[in-house]
């Protein structure tokens, strides 16, 4: 009963929120008189830190819209914006070419990760044995390890199995390093999802298959898609196993930005410009989906 | 409409009958300006060489360093050309990674390579590597702030002369510096410059028994005087300052003096790079006791792993980019301020060279007054002006590196500085087995 009741109430404090300020100054003016103060503050405090997390973005979007000369120089938000930068970074090195193993990668690595942890994620969730938490725990563990503990077995079973610099190496890769992630976030959403409902489906005569297919993924798509998000950003961020098991032809874009860096030399503007860049397309995707994003992350926190 | 079809499918199938022809080299290098220039010369090459095509891997250094190291230690033959330093180069060959340059072609005119670069780049006399460039370092100063303090830069500035004028030329309202040093941590950032501070200082790394001599009065008096000069005439961050931010520094007039890699030269006579370009005056290194090691030797150079499987196509990529043919076609196309120096006799001879470069000479001078084998006031065991010529030298001069930069915080004193230093040392040596 006491969740039935938190759910109504919700609605209304979320119409709260969106209520036009007219109708909320209304019903609360006389209690709280400075609501509407409140409220600008808050929105001013809200894009306050939005735009100091998003600052140094901003600052590598600006300097790579300057000349070489302009980025060393005393920081200044006036230049003459130019597009030497990014016409010199593309001239070097074919950005399509890395972008392109960035997305078959990150997409190619969450898609077969999701394919192995929605089974195992299922039947951990629903089909508990005595281990099941010791598994996840151990799953996790493994997180623990820091990766260049393992380059070297691993750099030598790729160049024994022809792996060294291939997609198909870093897919397997990202996939093994994001599964234990994976496999916990599907398990925690599964868990949320009432067993009553899979019985019921059971009831009517569902195979396992059919009860997975049909009832829990439709009932967890917004934690699956959250989760599918969140393994195509790490995969696309990942820097240490792509620049140690690529050179040329299955570089990411990870590589692309490291190959601006530069000991002797100041090549500010063209890293910002490859940098931005790099960041294009994942910060696209993210703006678009943000909404699936959120709705996955606080999937099952209101029951 | 099927023979249109075909037209295309005919052309692209040729087209692959040639890429296949065509043996495809891997070459992995850093992002320096002088590599950048190569990477854009890469036709030219593949025109003279229509049998070889150049795939390129370019790194940050100590990425490049790691992923090399990797590669090559467990045979991964991913690359066939690969970027070392003066620092690798024997350590690798001893151990038999890469592969001896002994036969190289007569039109490489390998007796034009300067002797020192040479000699960095040998081991048991055989050449393992090619030098793409070189430097030394020396003292950049503004010769209008020189001029405006009625001060005269003498022929061989002494240390003690460099801290007097950086007292009086700092002006931190005005953002002025008096001196800028490399800051940051590193085997191969603040350790380089302090390795010969403390060699002009009259010390050493180790003695001739492998002891290390961190703790002894010359690196005391070197560090003190280090810490002192950077601490009190340095830019304010000092210790996170490496080449780089020094460049900008000095390039965009924060700094009246600078003490760093010649190959800075070319970049800070750039007007378009360097605010300062018409006020630039340079000198030799300063010394102190001995000018013996006061100014390090290190070059860029090209290597073939012994785990490549092209090792021919290799050798033709080498020789041709560290070729006095490369030299002149850089300095043809790019301007002769930007071929890459310090490698061969017949650059500086190049009266084209001399005119637009005007460093030319003190770089020369430099780079042969260096001497790896004899670079400190006591006799040394090992090889390497401002590193040790060791594989654990990487980890020590790095640690070293940390705890000469916290003095210069003044989180430590330099007495404790040094005193942690020796102690960490020793350790590496004992379980290294000196």
């Amino acid at each position: 009963m006491t969740t039935l009741k938190t759910k109504q109430a919700l609605p209304a404090e979320g119409h709260l929120a969106t209520a036009p300020a007219s109708e909320v100054r209304a019903r609360h003016t006389p209690l709280v008189p400075s609501a509407g103060a409140r409220r600008v503050w808050l929105t001013l405090l809200g894009w306050g830190i939005a735009l100091l997390i998003f600052f140094p973005i901003l600052w590598m979007v600006l300097t790579g819209f300057k000349s070489e000369a302009e980025a060393i120089a005393d920081p200044s938000l006036i230049f003459s914006p130019t597009l030497e930068s990014y016409i010199a970074v593309q001239a070097r090195a074919d950005y399509f070419k890395f972008a392109l193993n960035s997305v078959v990668v990150a997409f190619g690595s969450t898609l077969l990760a999701l394919v192995i942890a929605i089974p195992s994620a299922y039947a951990m969730a629903f089909l508990p044995t005595r281990r099941t938490k010791g598994t996840l725990l151990w799953m996790l563990s493994t997180k623990m390890l820091p990766p260049v503990g393992v380059l070297v077995p691993i750099y030598l079973l790729f160049r024994d199995v022809g792996l060294l610099d291939t997609r198909t190496g870093l897919v397997i890769v990202y996939t093994l390093m994001n599964l234990p992630i994976v496999v916990w976030m599907l398990y925690t959403f599964f868990k949320d999802l009432p067993r009553d409902i899979l019985e019921a489906g059971r009831m009517d005569g569902a195979s396992t298959l059919q009860e997975v297919l049909y009832l829990l993924l439709p009932l967890t798509l917004p934690g699956i898609a959250s989760t599918g998000l969140l393994s195509v950003i790490l995969s696309w961020n990942e820097a240490f196993w792509s620049l140690n098991l690529t050179s040329s032809s299955a570089a990411p874009l990870t590589a692309y930005i490291a190959s601006f860096s530069s000991p002797e030399g100041l090549f500010w503007a063209k890293l910002s410009a490859a940098s931005t860049m790099a960041i294009a397309p994942i910060l696209v995707f993210g703006w678009l989906t943000q909404k699936q994003m959120v709705r996955g992350l606080t999937f099952g926190a209101v029951k | 409409m099927k023979l249109a079809h075909a037209f295309p499918m005919a052309g692209l199938a040729m087209a692959v009958a040639t890429a296949a022809q065509a043996e495809t080299i891997t070459v992995a290098t850093v992002n320096n300006n002088d590599m950048v220039i190569m990477q854009s010369l890469t036709e030219a090459f593949e025109e003279a060489h229509p049998d070889i095509e150049v795939n390129w891997v370019v790194l940050e250094e100590n990425v490049l360093r790691q992923r090399l190291t990797t590669d090559i230690a467990t045979e991964g033959g991913q690359f066939d050309v690969m970027t070392i330093g003066t620092y690798e180069a024997p350590i690798w060959a001893e151990r038999g990674w890469l592969v001896a340059l002994d036969d190289l072609p007569e039109t490489y005119r390998e007796e034009d390579l300067l002797q020192p670069v040479r000699d960095g780049l040998s081991h048991d006399g055989t050449l393992y590597a090619l030098p793409f460039y070189a430097e030394s370092s020396m003292l950049y100063y503004r010769t209008d702030l020189f001029e405006e303090a009625g001060i005269e830069m003498p022929e061989q500035p002494s240390w003690e002369q460099v801290r007097d004028w950086a007292a009086e030329l700092h002006d931190p309202d005005n953002q002025l510096a008096g001196i800028c040093l490399r800051g940051k941590p590193g085997w191969g950032e603040n350790m380089a410059f302090v390795s010969t501070l403390v060699n002009t200082f009259g010390g050493r790394w180790f003695d001739e028994e492998w002891n290390p001599e961190l703790d002894s009065p010359a690196w005391q008096e070197a560090i003190g005087f280090y810490v002192d000069l950077l601490g009190n005439y340095g830019p304010p961050g000092a210790s996170s300052n490496g080449f780089n931010e020094n460049l900008a520094l000095f390039s965009r007039g924060n700094c009246a003096m600078w003490v760093d890699a010649t190959s800075a030269a070319g970049k800070l006579y750039n007007p378009d790079e360097s605010q300062v370009a018409d006020r630039l005056g340079f000198a030799p290194a300063p010394v102190a006791e001995t000018p013996k090691g006061a100014h390090w030797l290190w070059s860029w150079a090209l290597a073939i792993p012994a785990s490549s499987e092209k090792q021919e196509a290799a050798q033709t990529f080498l020789t041709w980019a560290t070729s006095q043919e490369y030299v002149e076609l850089v300095g043809e196309s790019e301007g002769w301020t930007s071929v890459p120096p310090g490698t061969r006799e017949s650059t500086y001879e190049n009266e084209r060279y001399q005119e637009e470069a005007p460093f030319a000479g003190f770089v020369l001078d430099a780079i042969n007054s260096a001497d790896p084998t004899d670079s400190t006031l006591e006799p040394s065991p090992y090889v390497g002006v401002q590193f040790v010529g060791i594989p654990e030298f990487q980890s020590i001069g790095t640690q070293v590196g940390q705890t000469v930069a916290s003095a210069l915080t003044g989180d430590i004193s330099v007495e404790q500085a040094l005193q942690n230093a020796q102690r960490a040392t020793a350790r590496t040596m004992q379980r290294a087995g000196y």
